[in-house]
């Protein structure tokens, strides 16, 4: 890795700060401005006084950016967005694959039943209604894409915020409509309760619902 | 007494694909005059009209939620108030059955169900075919 001439961060008397590498981390950043604080505290001149005053501010800058970046829980992304995100995909492909081999199956055993000589009108129906079942499919992959989208749209905002306080031009009206969309959501009362399917281990099963239902009788 | 095949049912889903399925499941049961309806408020208009025998309803619905729209069903006090409410939906948890319950609903089916699921609630909210 090559040092750039203006790599060199400050130097005192007897001893050097040279940035030797493009990426720290931000509590080196810190620990760094830190240092050089600690040394130009004790300089009388004026010029280091004006040195200490802009890596002061530069300081409070990034602090408050790191506290502003946690307040929007950011961290959010990778362990709560990116995996549930990815388990509802998961999810899509497991119930498109069951749904196309039940239709195929059907398919199949309606093409066996019509090389009959008779074929049985009973058995033909049952396959239909059971590939009318297996569509039901679509609607529940549906509602996990749209969650994974929802999640998408939410890491978007955090997104938007983090290069907002880093002084990148975002969209503003964007913004703006993700705040309507989401004032409205808080309105309705009972949008807790929409949370769309539930992971196929998680989920309930019809006797338990009926058990539940059976409670309030 | 048996079911009258010939009453007015209503289904309500905003994905066509499930108003197709739940419709021809309820063809095969036998029922022969069934309303689609792709959100709440079409729903609530075609109550307007018609007296029905059964709604079939989907939950996660925007923007009136099917829950929104059996509340409102409940609280109008016309012919269609008491009509048997079957809430056919992938919102599972305890919570939700709760919520519809106090709402009113007759029965609740978890998607996704299977024809003879279907016909054993209509079964339990009707009576015997």
């Amino acid at each position: 890795m090559t040092n750039h001439p203006d790599d060199s961060l400050t130097k005192d008397n007897c001893d050097t700060v040279v940035i030797d590498r493009d990426v720290y981390e931000r509590d080196e950043v810190i620990q760094l401005i830190n240092s050089v604080l600690a040394k130009a505290i004790h300089k009388k001149d004026a010029h280091d006084a004006g040195i200490f005053k802009e890596i002061s501010a530069l300081k409070g800058v990034i602090q408050d950016t790191r506290a502003e970046i946690g307040k929007l829980g950011a961290g959010d992304i990778n362990q709560r967005h990116i995996p549930a995100a990815t388990d509802e995909l998961d999810a899509v492909v497991g119930a498109t694959e069951d749904a196309t081999g039940a239709i195929m199956d059907s398919c199949e055993a309606i093409q066996a039943c019509l090389v009959e000589q008779m074929p049985d009108k009973q058995t033909i129906e049952g396959q239909v209604i059971k590939i009318f079942e297996a569509c039901t499919f679509q609607d529940i992959t549906g509602q996990r894409i749209s969650k994974v989208v929802g999640t998408l749209k939410d890491i978007d905002a955090k997104v938007r915020h983090i290069l907002a306080m880093l002084g990148h031009d975002v969209d503003a009206s964007s913004e703006e409509g993700d705040a309507d969309r989401q004032e409205e959501k808080r309105r309705n009362d009972d949008s807790a309760l929409l949370n769309g399917p539930q992971m196929p281990d998680d989920v309930p099963t019809q006797a338990d619902i009926d058990k539940l239902l059976a409670d309030f009788d | 007494m048996s079911v009258d095949m010939d009453m007015n049912v209503l289904i309500v889903d905003d994905y066509k694909t499930m108003l197709r399925i739940i419709g021809n499941l309820l063809r095969q049961i036998g029922f022969r005059n069934i309303d689609e309806a792709t959100d709440g408020t079409m729903a609530l208009n075609s109550m307007k009209n018609k007296r029905y025998g059964l709604v079939i309803s989907d939950w996660n619905m925007e923007p009136m939620t099917g829950l929104d729209l059996l509340k409102q069903v409940r609280a109008k006090g016309d012919d269609n108030a008491n009509v048997p409410f079957i809430m056919v939906t992938a919102e599972s948890k305890t919570e939700n059955v709760v919520a519809a319950k106090k709402a009113g609903v007759n029965n609740y089916i978890v998607k996704p169900f299977n024809a003879d699921t279907l016909k054993q609630k209509i079964t339990s909210v009707l009576g015997e075919f």
